[in-house]
């Protein structure tokens, strides 16, 4: 049931139009801020509204403009767009009031060029979202790696004209070097239609040779999903402030690159398609490769950040690794795996940056004993760190549930062993770090005079994004129910 | 009235050229209203003459009266034709000379030693030129004009107060003049073979008397493209452009830069389709080496703007490697290539156009062309600096811009056509272009690094806006916005342009 309808365009454009009012209010921050709260709580509206209705199995449409023969710049809203959509808009907010807490407390430089890049990524995250067609996927996409570069470059020194250089270097190389020759390529073939459908609009256009190929070319093209051999981005990104490397290298810009890749997946080739291809095993041979390695590299890191956006690296190949086994649980975990890990990365990122901005450490080992000056804050990043691992009394315990059920019901058991393996890993780079915070013999004096908390704004947004890690938990509620939609069309049930 | 658009179009900066010249003896006051009346009028006849040509087809109009209506051989008069395709350059042609003429009203003067009457007249000139060469449907007589516009340009490259003006402008008339004599000999061939000088007379004589086996017919279309290939500075050929437009006076690189190149791509394609005739072009056993020459070309043009540490002259290799595209597209022997060489003519001249506004900009302003000298641009012209981006990321080639949509269409003749090393040269060069903006990007952002600079709090000294005059700025934006324009709309202008290669070429 599809219904043409003004929601897609607005929830999408709602951050958009306020960078006006954001830029021209940079001398009154408090004004300014409370545009980027309106813009927020907008977009969390109209997504929220169309809710009910996408879970009720309707689809809405909107068509902006006819942009290439056959293919417009179109926006449809569906369970798995709605789902993405859903995760982002709704942490935009929260990260937002961190944002106010951070940025003020560390008294940084162009805020106002902050809040207003961060406004037009978000638009282009939800762009992503809701867009009906690969064309349009790749337009947004583009905006985002264009519109984050001033955020992760922002502290204008050497060290982030370094991490930019490499950010736009991996992400526009592989986008212009291998998604947009696919993407050219699929046009060509399909007469210029490019739409997504669950039957796959590739089935039956192309043959084997071909199919791997584009395959390919898709998978490494979005390399914002941080498969190895092009992650280093990643990690170079971390010279960002962290609110940036909070919502967008946790949970906007990977968590896009992930969506496009299952879009791939599901809308561009078809479950069944791929099936008979077979070309699938060698994204699911990448992925679990990188999924181990990127946990051996995250043991090595001192630098929080970096240990974090490794381990992102590797959360972001339990998604892809578990769409590829083509199951239907592995689907549904790794749908459900894009909200868990988002509640609980961000939660680990706020953290990190609550630390930084409180004591200006960055590094692991100066963190002994930090748990008795900031009991909130390790508190919650033990809640993080449990959700990520995948433990009970977290969100992460379900999804990571359904990604090894899936392993199982596709029957490939060495699969079930690197998600256990990497399970090990997670914890065992995780512990160290709360064990130090909280039970070190040797603690270190400067966290000796009481607590000494961030700023208050801060220590709300990651306390709230805790708490959501363990309520979704006993009620992963809509998430769960949409991804469980999407992966029954996916499966034509 | 309206049957006598077409040869208005020429008429107003024709005249216009005499009286700015007239004018210039009393008073340079005159000089810019009067250029403006003349390219506007332009402009506005060649939109209605454009928008008969879209309603009913191509409009035709004899020069003269020499029409075939009473027996007159079609050979002998001159005819001018606008179809959906060549009326698209006609407009841009009046459409970038109005932009720029406004752009540059402070600087002509000081520019050219105080010969403002002179170089409106000339300017003037130059346009008609290109226009004529647009509209004609007559071999010879576009040689005439072909040289109407390149003495003109040649006068206006000289005209410059850098020391090195006259010799570049003497090196362009050098390879300007062969380029034309190639041209010419061509068409003598030609003419020899067929006793006609109207292109569609040609074309038709050609198959009637069975001539496309014949070797002189070979000789004069690789004269006539040997010529055209000069005059487009195609990659061996290229040596005079970027001294012609790194040292005349800005304002002639801001109108030569888009369309001279422009234009003569487009004749080589009015050569090739309504000439010639596309069976005999494609049937050439060399097609395909032209192609392999434009792979050489783009790949050339984009090393050496990656290895250039001016900005102007970076700009002028991107023209280098850009011409590569168009003629690379244009021989790849399929519809699809064909589209996207004419979309880039249009899309290419808007972003060229507002790249070089972009530039001349910064340079006056920082009074350096060396991309260092950019350090901070963002925060003192920020409007600058964003239509500067525009421009850059059609050069790059990303969406919605005008220069996503060429390659498009160009890389998916490409792949239809199996040519896969166009392809990447494609891909290729959109990443050096990625690579060679971002280099100046980085510089306009970071401003100067010191190396123990690792903190990140309030010592960055807010530094003044110092944007340029309005005059300046709305044409700069004009053309930004065109460039999205241009590529929001590439499905109706692409749609437009198949029709008119039909029309024209008899396309399959």
């Amino acid at each position: 049931m599809i219904e043409t309808s003004y929601l897609p365009l607005a929830a999408c454009l709602a951050s958009l139009v306020a960078v006006l009012p954001i830029s021209l209010s940079g001398s009154r921050p408090n004004v300014r801020e409370a545009f980027t709260f309106l813009a927020g709580f907008a977009k969390l509206f109209f997504v929220c509204s169309m809710l009910t209705g996408v879970v009720e199995g309707k689809v809405y449409e909107f068509t902006l403009c006819n942009i290439l023969p056959n293919a417009p710049l179109q926006f449809r809203v569906d369970t798995f767009g709605m789902f993405f959509a859903l995760v982002a808009s709704s942490l935009w907010i929260v990260t937002s009031l961190y944002s106010i807490g951070y940025m003020r407390g560390l008294k940084e430089h162009a805020q106002t060029r902050f809040f207003s890049f961060f406004a037009v990524a978000l638009s282009a995250t939800i762009g992503v979202a809701f867009s009906a067609n690969l064309l349009t996927l790749y337009v947004f996409y583009e905006l985002l790696s264009l519109s984050t570069y001033p955020l992760v470059t922002h502290h204008q020194d050497k060290e982030a004209r370094g991490g930019g250089r490499t950010y736009l270097t991996y992400l526009l190389g592989t986008s212009v070097g291998f998604a947009l020759p696919a993407l050219i390529f699929i046009a060509w073939k399909t007469g210029g239609a490019m739409d997504f459908s669950a039957a796959g609009m590739l089935a039956g256009k192309i043959d084997g040779p071909e199919g791997t190929v584009l395959l390919l070319l898709l998978v490494f093209g979005f390399a914002k999903g941080g498969l190895m051999p092009f992650h280093s981005w990643l990690p170079g990104a971390m010279v960002a402030p962290t609110p940036v490397s909070a919502l967008l290298h946790a949970v906007a810009v990977v968590k896009v690159g992930v969506f496009c890749i299952l879009r791939v997946i599901t809308g561009v080739f078809g479950v069944e398609f791929l099936q008979e291809l077979g070309a699938v095993n060698i994204i699911t041979g990448v992925a679990a490769f990188t999924v181990v390695t990127s946990s051996l590299i995250a043991l090595t890191q001192d630098n929080l950040k970096r240990r974090l956006a490794f381990s992102t690296i590797g959360q972001l190949s339990y998604i892809i690794l578990g769409a590829s086994l083509l199951t239907r649980s592995g689907m549904t975990g790794s749908f459900m795996h894009i909200a868990m890990h988002a509640f609980g990365k961000i939660t680990l990122f706020f953290c990190a940056g609550a630390i930084f901005e409180a004591t200006g450490r960055k590094y692991i080992s100066q963190l002994n004993g930090i748990g008795k000056a900031m009991p909130y804050t390790m508190t919650a990043f033990a809640i993080g760190a449990m959700s990520v691992i995948g433990l009970p009394l977290t969100g992460g315990l379900i999804s990571k549930f359904y990604l090894v059920y899936g392993t199982v019901e596709g029957q490939q058991y060495w699969m079930t062993a690197v998600y256990l393996i990497s399970s090990l890993l997670n914890a065992a780079y995780f512990f160290p770090l709360i064990f130090r915070a909280f039970f070190t013999k040797e603690p270190d004096p400067a966290f000796d005079d009481g607590v000494k908390e961030a700023h208050p704004a801060c220590v709300a947004a990651l306390m709230f994004t805790a708490v959501c890690s363990v309520v979704l938990f006993f009620f992963p509620g809509p998430f769960f129910q949409l991804a469980d939609l999407t992966a029954q069309t996916m499966f034509g049930l | 009235m309206a049957d006598q658009y077409p040869i208005l179009i020429l008429l107003f900066p024709l005249f216009a050229a005499v009286c700015v010249a007239l004018a210039g003896t009393k008073s340079d006051r005159f000089c810019l209203p009067i250029t403006l009346v003349g390219l506007g009028g332009s402009l506005l006849f060649a939109i209605l003459t454009q928008g008969q040509a879209v309603a009913n087809g191509p409009v035709e109009y004899f020069l003269g009266g020499w029409d075939t209506s009473d027996g007159k051989p079609l050979g002998i008069g001159i005819q001018y034709i606008v179809d959906p395709i060549n009326g698209l350059v006609l407009v841009l042609i009046p459409l970038i000379g109005l932009i720029t003429a406004i752009f540059s009203a402070d600087r002509i003067s000081e520019e050219t030693n105080d010969k403002v009457a002179l170089f409106y007249s000339l300017y003037l000139l130059m346009l008609t030129g290109l226009m004529g060469m647009a509209i004609t449907a007559d071999a010879f007589n576009l040689y005439v004009l072909l040289e109407v516009s390149s003495l003109t340009g040649y006068a206006l490259v000289a005209m410059g107060t850098h020391r090195r003006a006259a010799p570049a402008a003497f090196n362009y008339v050098i390879m300007g003049t062969i380029g034309a004599t190639f041209y010419l000999l061509g068409v003598g061939y030609l003419y020899l073979k067929t006793g006609s000088l109207n292109m569609g007379d040609i074309k038709e004589i050609l198959v009637e008397k069975n001539l496309h086996g014949s070797q002189a017919v070979n000789v004069a279309f690789i004269m006539i493209l040997v010529g055209v290939l000069v005059k487009m500075a195609f990659f061996p050929l290229h040596a005079w452009l970027p001294n012609a437009y790194c040292f005349g006076p800005s304002t002639t690189a801001c109108v030569v830069a888009p369309l001279v190149t422009k234009v003569s791509v487009y004749i080589m394609v009015r050569m090739m389709l309504s000439v010639f005739g596309i069976e005999y072009v494609y049937s050439l056993p060399w097609a395909d080496t032209v192609v392999w020459l434009a792979v050489v070309g783009i790949i050339g043009g984009s090393v050496m703007a990656l290895s250039e540490p001016d900005l102007k002259r970076m700009l002028t290799w991107l023209i280098v490697a850009e011409v590569g595209y168009m003629v690379g597209g244009a021989w790849l022997v399929n519809e699809k290539g064909m589209i996207g060489t004419v979309y880039h003519v249009i899309s290419d001249a808007a972003m060229t156009s507002c790249l070089f506004l972009a530039v001349t900009i910064l340079i006056s302003k920082s009074g350096s062309s060396k991309i260092e000298s950019l350090t901070g641009a963002f925060q003192k012209y920020p409007l600058t600096m964003t239509a500067f981006l525009v421009g850059a990321f059609s050069m790059i080639g990303i969406p919605p811009t005008a220069g996503f949509f060429s390659k498009y269409y160009l890389i998916r003749g490409g792949l239809e056509a199996g040519h896969y090393a166009y392809v990447i040269a494609l891909l290729i060069s959109s990443l050096v272009n990625a690579i060679v903006f971002f280099r100046i990007i980085e510089v306009a952002f970071f401003g100067k690094l010191s190396d123990d600079d690792h903190g990140h709090h309030d010592h960055h000294e807010p530094v003044a806006q110092d944007e340029a005059p309005w005059f300046k700025l709305a044409p700069l934006v004009f053309m930004a916005i065109c460039v999205v324009a241009v590529g929001l709309y590439n499905a109706e202008l692409a749609e437009l342009i198949g029709r008119g290669l039909e029309q024209i070429g008899g396309w399959r």
